[in-house]
């Protein structure tokens, strides 16, 4: 054991942390503990199996001041539960659940119930662990065979060399008087050198600065934008075992994984009997459009407001709001010499001022060259209200002043 | 007049004599000799029951393992749990299991707070099996959830989505209520075994055990000035457990109250459940405590009286679980609501009307036996209605959860729930869990409170003058109560 001894003790005279003294029953102890105490030590201990009833008096302890640290740590944990829940539920992410308000405390106080308890219950632990010196990695006095029945059934008393008061033949003295079943000296080993070897250091310096490297690659990949998909470690949600309707199969002779209607099938709203209200033309025929409107549609005012609402939603982004072929969309596109563009036709020239408006209904419905059919959009009724609303268009086109009614002429000018 | 002797106390301490406090040890043991008991445990070579319990218990949990593996890889499908019921076993099971560990904190916090003395040799019994039920209950709802590898979205944390738990849910209150409880149970265990583990870190012989235990014995040595705070640190931790556990079988009883479900949309739920759980925690104590008892040879320390008292506490518990069983029906027929009312009647009177005659009997009749005192101190007698207590709150778990669900509001949607193999070798497997957890626990920890069991003893009073035999000796205990 030579290696243990520190250059200034030689095997002669050995450095002593402390004497030690035992007792075999509590209240020798506690009476041991008012003799010390008196003679005005500082640095010393008591050491019992359990918590001796009486002994915090005769040592002179104080009260600790832990329980303020837990009434804070409670306090604390409180705010934050409630803080938490305002910040994430009342403005970073707003959800409204029953119609409740989005600080809706009464349904937060169980959360932060549970938050000032797990914070006084961490700090009640680790606070007292703190104010303990625990954990602590040696202690002198483990070295004593005898000591080890501390945590079993016997009482022991510590004065510390440390101690201003400490006179190794004084204390001992004291120590004798108190009728211990022992007293001896406890050899101070405390200076060896334990320090690691410098390969270890640096090994976890290294090891340290190593570790960030993954951290830092989540910060900058969480802020930062990437066109691949994000990562999952379980995929069957990206990439679920089902066929879509494009995609082929073995199973059916035509590898078609959408299955084509039964023929003869007809949808309820395929049903159109009635040509001239469903398609505009005349029954029986394909293509001679009808001049007047079907028996079924009220041509009055309410129609024609109706037929104007419709038309500035699902015509004006195209044809412009009075039917010019100039809306925002056609406007935009020539400003960008689209190539692909077909100009939508104005609704007051020449071939489309003179067609009947069973015309009107049927490309309104099926599209013509680039524009799309919208009888999946507009109902039957709505398609005959634009197509009157086109033809009163069409008539203020071409209309004179005496077409106006004398009494509203004055607010042309 | 002390009308019975100390030594008649000693043979029989479940006698009661207004004069004088019965008897906590029921032999004159030395510190010495409990640290040898307890410790001893820990340090001899494990008797062959211990050996063949844990043999069984780690297969069951084995077992667990598997099923989990299994519904991880299949999804939940591998359930009975279907449309309407869609809470099942799965969540019978964690209610059962949060409700086993109530007893231990209750034991261990609230009894500690009433000067209950009686409870230090069965206190860190109570306080493992808490730990280790917790650790059943919480597996059950982090599979339920399906994707069980993001049952981290359950936390606040910070996420790629930028998504947040919705806090005005009782299922979010019970992961923090759950979780809260599952921490502070695990440090008030902890650092209530601090002491004691130092003391097995003194004893220990081999290197292994030595370091082991030094290393969760913290340095411990034993300082007055430690035990200061230590005492005034668990004085602040029971205070702090207490609400803790009330608050914690309440925000379970949330997840159904707070619902709208008729059989679930009650008040009456958060003081049901908390007597409940207590109710069948002190079941599992007993159940435990029984066997252990009897195999490390401990019947001087969990004497009769202790297992009595618990018997009481049963008794107690399992009459306000059938004042509210008996409740609920009533505020169904009073609260003159249809739904409310056929809910109850087909609780009691519908497809599974065997479930809860089953719970009824065990958790309503069973402890009624507990009247005699004959039939409570009897060890054959209170193991079997033990046992019958924690199939009953099993029970009840399951008539909550099942009959209330599988009678929906539209008739086309009844369905009959029935578990598949994978339920009930989970169920089984979780007790294998539960189990292989305590025979560690038992071989490998001090399994009685030994600082605390000392200071109960009538030699720890360092105060009084006498140092005589027994009879003065429990004198100054009877004076000794703080």
């Amino acid at each position: 054991m030579a290696h243990h001894k520190t250059p200034e003790t030689s095997s002669g005279e050995q450095k002593v942390f402390s004497y030690l003294a035992e007792y075999s029953t509590p209240h020798a102890l506690v009476e041991a503990c008012k003799a010390v105490r008196d003679a005005g030590y500082k640095k010393w201990d008591a050491y019992s199996p359990f918590p001796v009833h009486g002994i915090d008096p005769a040592m002179g302890i104080r009260p600790t001041i832990l329980p303020w640290l837990v009434l804070g740590a409670g306090l604390t944990g409180m705010l934050l539960g409630l803080v938490m829940q305002v910040a994430l539920n009342g403005f970073e992410y707003p959800w409204i659940i029953s119609g409740k308000p989005l600080m809706s405390i009464p349904a937060f106080v169980p959360v932060a119930f549970e938050t000032t308890i797990l914070l006084s219950a961490l700090t009640a632990f680790g606070g007292c662990l703190v104010l303990n010196k625990l954990p602590d990695l040696y202690n002198p006095l483990f070295k004593k065979k005898r000591f080890a029945k501390a945590t079993d059934d016997k009482f022991f008393i510590s004065i510390e060399s440390d101690d201003k008061l400490f006179d190794e033949h004084k204390t001992k003295t004291l120590l004798e008087r108190t009728h211990p079943t022992v007293v001896e000296a406890v050899e101070d080993d405390r200076h060896v050198n334990a320090a690691l070897p410098k390969g270890i250091i640096y090994g976890l310096l290294i090891a340290t600065f190593v570790s960030f490297v993954p951290m830092a690659r989540i910060a900058l990949a969480r802020y930062s934008k990437s066109p691949d998909a994000p990562l999952n470690l379980v995929t069957n949600m990206d990439y679920q075992e089902k066929y879509k309707t494009q995609q082929s199969t073995a199973f059916f002779s035509d590898h078609r994984t959408m299955r084509p209607p039964i023929p003869g099938t007809v949808s309820q709203d395929d049903l159109a009997l009635d040509d001239h209200l469903s398609r505009g033309v005349r029954a029986g025929t394909n293509d001679e459009f009808v001049a007047d409107f079907p028996p079924q549609f009220q041509v009055s005012a309410a129609a024609m407001h109706r037929g104007k609402e419709r038309f500035e939603i699902y015509c004006a982004p195209c044809h412009g709001q009075a039917g010019y072929g100039d809306g925002m969309v056609a406007r935009r596109a020539e400003e960008l010499s689209e190539g692909t563009w077909v100009p939508p036709t104005s609704l007051h020239d020449a071939p489309l001022a003179d067609k009947p408006v069973g015309y009107f209904y049927n490309v309104i419905s099926n599209g013509v060259r680039n524009m799309p059919g919208y009888a999946s959009q507009i109902p039957e009724m709505d398609r005959w209200a634009i197509a009157l609303y086109i033809r009163a268009l069409q008539r203020s086109d071409a209309g004179s002043v005496e077409d106006v009614p004398s009494n509203q002429r004055g607010a042309l000018k | 007049m002390s009308a019975v002797s100390h030594a008649e106390m000693m043979r029989d301490n479940t006698i009661d004599d207004p004069t004088q406090r019965a008897p906590l040890l029921t032999d004159d043991s030395s510190f010495g000799d409990v640290t040898q008991a307890v410790a001893g445990v820990a340090e001899a070579k494990p008797p062959i029951g211990w050996l063949l319990g844990f043999g069984v218990a780690a297969c069951g949990a084995l077992m667990l393992v598997s099923c989990i593996g299994w519904l991880i890889w299949m999804g939940v499908g591998v359930w009975g749990n279907m449309t309407p019921v869609a809470w099942a076993w799965d969540i019978t099971n964690f209610v059962f299991w949060v409700g086993i560990g109530h007893a231990g904190t209750l034991i261990s916090a609230v009894l500690f707070l009433m000067r209950q003395k009686w409870r230090m040799s069965i206190n860190r019994f109570a306080e493992a099996m808490t730990i280790f039920a917790v650790i059943c209950a919480a597996i059950f709802p982090g599979i339920h959830v399906g994707r069980a590898w993001l049952a981290y979205w359950l936390f606040p944390i910070p996420n790629q989505m930028q998504m947040w738990p919705q806090f005005r849910s009782p299922l979010l209150w019970d992961v923090f209520a759950v979780g809260t409880y599952a921490t502070t149970s695990i440090v008030f265990w902890y650092f209530g075994m601090i002491p004691d583990l130092a003391t097995l870190r003194d004893r220990a012989k081999s290197k292994v055990a030595k370091i082991g235990y030094a290393i969760f014995a913290l340095g411990w040595t034993g300082s007055a000035r430690h035990w200061h705070r230590y005492e005034r640190a668990y004085l602040l931790l029971a205070g702090l457990a207490t609400p803790l556990v009330l608050s914690v079988h309440s925000v379970v009883s949330f997840d159904f109250a707070v619902a709208q479900l008729p059989g679930w949309h009650t008040t009456i739920f958060p003081p049901y459940f908390v007597a409940g759980a207590i109710f069948s925690g002190f079941a599992m104590v007993n159940t435990l405590a029984i066997p252990a008892r009897a195999i490390f040879k401990l019947e001087h320390l969990i004497t009769m009286r202790h297992l009595e008292n618990m018997n009481k506490v049963i008794l107690a518990t399992g009459m306000m679980v059938g004042y509210a069983y008996a409740m609920e029906f009533f505020t169904a027929w009073y609260s003159g609501n249809p739904q409310e009312v056929f809910a109850f009647t087909n609780r009691a009177f519908g497809p599974y009307w065997w479930a809860y005659w089953t719970m009824v009997s065990c958790n309503v009749i069973s402890p009624q036996f507990f009247w005699f005192k004959k039939l409570r101190t009897s060890i054959p007698v209170m193991f079997v209605l033990c046992i019958f207590v924690n199939i009953g709150m099993w029970f009840e778990r399951f008539v909550i959860t099942v009959t209330s669900l599988h009678r929906d509001a539209l008739p086309s949607s009844w369905a009959y729930y029935q578990p598949t193999h994978i339920d009930i070798m989970m169920l089984i497997g979780s007790f294998g869990l539960f189990f292989t957890l305590f025979f560690l626990f038992l071989k490998f920890l001090p399994i009685i409170a030994i600082a605390e069991m000392k200071t109960v003893m009538p030699q720890a009073h360092a105060h009084g003058d006498h140092h005589g035999g027994p009879a003065t000796a429990a004198h100054a205990h009877t004076a000794g109560s703080h």
